[in-house]
């Protein structure tokens, strides 16, 4: 192309390394310094929402009010959530894929890299204007991170400041999965045939197109609180002809598919890490595609589930029921897999493998309890307990959050070319495992015996499970300390030099360039075999 | 050798996990850890459902952790394992597709069957009207001459304050009592009719097997049929501001002639 000769010669004055200085990280469209980005704003972000766990526990220590008000608790609540989704666990499934994608089907860099940088650098902006809601007149949002209304249109100052940060994340969201799809369909090395991609690009190439699919949804939703709000519409009012469980509906829409897109990326993340570990090639990879486009799309007609009690139809509750009830189908093909994999392999059991395992273990338990919550009769009981808040925490936090770590870990030789700690890893690990538990398993005893969710105070019957579950929080806590030990550790090239294999049953194209990786990758493709 | 002690260090610490939670439990004395059986036929149902998915979550759940025990104590490559070639097999696949399908339809059934029950409102012997506002609930018996708003009692509000001066563990059903109950008869079919105020309330009693949201401008329909006569309490269970947890539910159940008794004394005092 006709630009193509100056573009190029501009470009070979610093074609081998980044630009030095600050600038390099401003500028940047390198999908390595762009994933490395993502992951410290999804490290920092999960330490911000975590410590607004901590206000939540702490509260929840004993009955009565302690230490903030029903109101800051609300806002704690909501800020955690909202915060835990979109800064932490999303940003750090993006920051995964932009560092291995490219490298994984052996192309130079994403399709699109301005757009990737735009992608991220919106983030940094979106929360601050979400977390100097804190500091305004009424206060953050407290209605919860689903925002239902009425409720949320008593928000104060802050509102259109949720609204605005809601809408930055999701152009960033759209604009980085239209960079994953474009990456993954256009920039594959020759030979690289779909089925013969890796998982972790199976896996993001289904959840880029549900984040295309439901963001906008999202973006629409939220329009109308705003216009609901300030410019005299009805949507979600019946007194003008509107309806609030509109809202609500739309909102799953979006909502249930976010849940897959939170957990598709880790079963791709585990299904590297086991194969390596068990010495062994993942059992049915041609399944586990289908079971994830089969999750997919099952995600799209399930989203009622989250709201059995408002009052549906009995065809409709009866369909959603079914719906939900066959998810468990392909979620049970991947973990079945997954031990088929381990049976008869070699193991052994490195800082990545054991969070792997760990996952295999936590998220059949949060599946085991979604199960559960589909049967509607009993979801009535269920609905809004703390039985749903251990349900989703398995899933989110021993489900998404391990597998980002076991990801780190696993990667994280490969990017800084230093072999972290095992002893300190595992540490982490071991502290990080019991306390998640201790931290979320009462809470499955509570909710079963009554208590609602998001309330700051509760009846004197809780209190032993939620001291339990108090203590637990903050030792878990305390042990991501270590993590981000180990990551300075790491990052400042402290350790043992690593090979470019990294680990004997390694395998795919990230593990066949030098460790670290150097700047550019793969500028002549690959041969794939 | 570092990572064999670190190994020793987790099974400790596993066990020490194990040993906090089982003596905090025993120290308290068993709290509540499951749904209560409730007192209706409805409930007895639900809690027969809850109970056979928990069952069937255990089993399916434990056979997945002993496979992957198994695994990581059999075929470790410390042991000398060497890994099989295999790795896919269609007729596996299909095998642990239809399994767990079938067991879905299985379940599916009685689910489905006590669906249909909870939502046939029919047959309703007498109505009672119930209105959430931040942040009491409003009893409207549409049968009688009779309604009124239900707080939280003035013990539990003195208690919960930041910084007061009584203990809730001083207060009896902290945080579930009401200065005003609801009271519906025994052995009556009582239809509820379910709206609010202002914003989106859900009402909630575990012993009823009941939860329904109240939604403003919009009615949902619940039935009960209570056979023990009691006092049952329960909570809101939907997010609706800063009161969301100072909003209880409590219900008295009388025998039908105790409930009329009721009846003629609120209308005479009215």
């Amino acid at each position: 192309m006709a630009y193509s000769a100056t573009a190029d010669e501009h470009h070979d004055a610093h074609h081998d390394g980044p630009a030095p200085g600050l600038m390099r990280w401003v500028t940047t469209t390198n999908h390595k310094d762009l994933g490395t980005l993502y992951l410290w704003f999804s490290l920092i972000m999960f330490f911000v929402g975590g410590s607004m766990a901590l206000v939540i526990r702490a509260e929840l220590f004993q009955p009565g009010l302690s230490l903030v008000q029903p109101e800051f608790f609300n806002q704690m609540t909501t800020m955690h959530a909202l915060i835990m989704i979109f800064g932490a666990v999303m940003p750090a499934f993006v920051g995964l894929a932009n560092w291995l994608l490219p490298m994984m089907i052996g192309a130079p860099d994403m399709a699109l890299p301005r757009v990737n940088n735009w992608g991220f650098w919106i983030l940094p902006f979106a929360f601050t204007l979400l977390l100097s809601t804190l500091f305004m007149p009424g206060g953050a949002p407290a209605l919860g991170w689903t925002m239902y209304p009425p409720l949320v249109l008593q928000t104060g100052e802050a509102f259109p400041f949720l609204i605005l940060s809601i809408h930055l994340m999701g152009i960033s969201s759209i604009m980085g999965a239209i960079n994953i799809v474009a990456t993954i369909l256009n920039m594959r090395a020759p030979g690289m045939t779909l089925m013969k991609m890796p998982l972790f690009v199976w896996s993001w190439l289904i959840t880029a197109y549900l984040l295309i699919a439901v963001m906008p949804v999202l973006a629409g939703a939220v329009t109308m609180l705003f216009t609901d709000k300030f410019f005299g519409t009805a949507f979600f009012s019946a007194a003008g002809g509107g309806d609030p469980v509109l809202f609500q509906h739309i909102f799953w829409f979006f909502g249930h598919p976010e849940v897959y897109i939170l957990i598709l990326p880790a079963f791709g993340i585990i299904s590297h890490i086991i194969p390596a570990f068990c010495r062994k090639p993942l059992f049915g990879k041609a399944s586990m595609v289908y079971a994830m486009a089969a999750i997919a799309f099952l995600s799209f007609i399930v989203w009622a589930h989250h709201m059995f009690t408002v009052g549906m139809p009995l065809a409709a509750a009866l369909f959603f029921m079914f719906a939900t009830m066959l998810i468990a189908v392909p979620t049970g093909v991947k973990i079945f897999n997954w031990l088929a994999t381990m049976w008869r392999s070699a193991m052994t059991f490195e800082t990545p493998m054991l969070f792997a395992l760990g996952f295999v273990f936590m998220f059949t338990i949060g599946g085991l309890s979604g199960l559960m919550l589909a049967i509607v009769p009993a979801d009535f009981q269920y609905h809004d307990s703390y039985f749903v808040v251990a349900h989703f925490h398995y899933v989110l936090v021993p489900g998404s959050v391990f597998a980002i770590m076991a990801g780190v870990y696993y990667w994280l030789p490969k990017w800084t070319g230093v072999m972290y700690s095992e002893v300190l890893g595992k540490l982490h690990f071991w502290l990080t495992t019991i306390f998640v538990n201790l931290t979320f398993f009462p809470m499955h005893f509570i909710g079963l015996a009554g208590m609602p969710r998001r309330i700051p105070d509760y009846a004197l019957q809780f209190t032993t499970f939620n001291q339990m579950a108090t203590v637990g929080a903050i030792g878990f806590g305390l042990s991501q300390l270590i993590f981000l030990y180990i990551v300075i550790r790491s990052v400042s090239r402290a350790g043992e030099k690593a090979s470019d294999r990294v680990w004997e049953g390694s395998e795919g194209l990230e593990f066949e360039v030098p460790s670290p990786a150097p700047y550019h990758t793969f500028t002549t493709p690959p041969a794939v075999r | 050798m570092s990572t064999n002690r670190l190994k020793f260090a987790g099974a400790g610490l596993l066990a020490a996990f194990a040993l906090l939670l089982s003596s905090s439990a025993m120290a308290a004395g068993w709290p509540p850890m499951n749904m209560p059986e409730g007192v209706t036929e409805i409930s007895r149902e639900v809690y027969g459902l809850h109970m056979m998915m928990l069952i069937i979550c255990a089993v399916i759940g434990a056979l997945v952790f002993i496979i992957m025990l198994a695994s990581i104590i059999l075929h470790r490559k410390s042991r000398g394992a060497e890994p099989a070639k295999w790795h896919e097999s269609t007729s596996v696949e299909i095998i642990w597709t239809v399994i767990p399908f079938m067991i879905l339809v299985a379940v599916a059934i009685p689910a489905t069957a006590t669906l249909v029950k909870m939502e046939d409102t029919s047959g309703a012997e007498m109505t009672v009207k119930i209105t959430g506002y931040q942040w009491n609930w409003h009893y409207d018996y549409l049968d009688h001459d009779i309604e009124f708003f239900s707080n939280l009692d003035a013990d539990s509000t003195r208690a919960y304050q930041l910084g007061s001066d009584l203990s809730p563990l001083d207060v009896e059903y902290y945080l579930l009592n009401v200065d005003e109950p609801m009271v519906i008869p025994t052995n009556t079919r009582v239809r509820l009719l379910l709206t609010a105020g202002d914003v989106i309330h859900a009402w909630w009693v575990p012993e009823f097997a009941l939860k329904k949201d109240a939604i403003p401008g919009f009615i949902n329909e619940m039935w009960v049929n209570v056979e023990e006569p009691g006092i049952y309490r329960g909570q809101c269970a939907e997010l609706c501001g800063r009161g969301h947890a100072f909003m209880p539910v409590v219900v008295i159940a009388k025998e039908p002639a105790e409930f009329e008794a009721w009846v003629a004394e609120r209308t005479d005092t009215e």
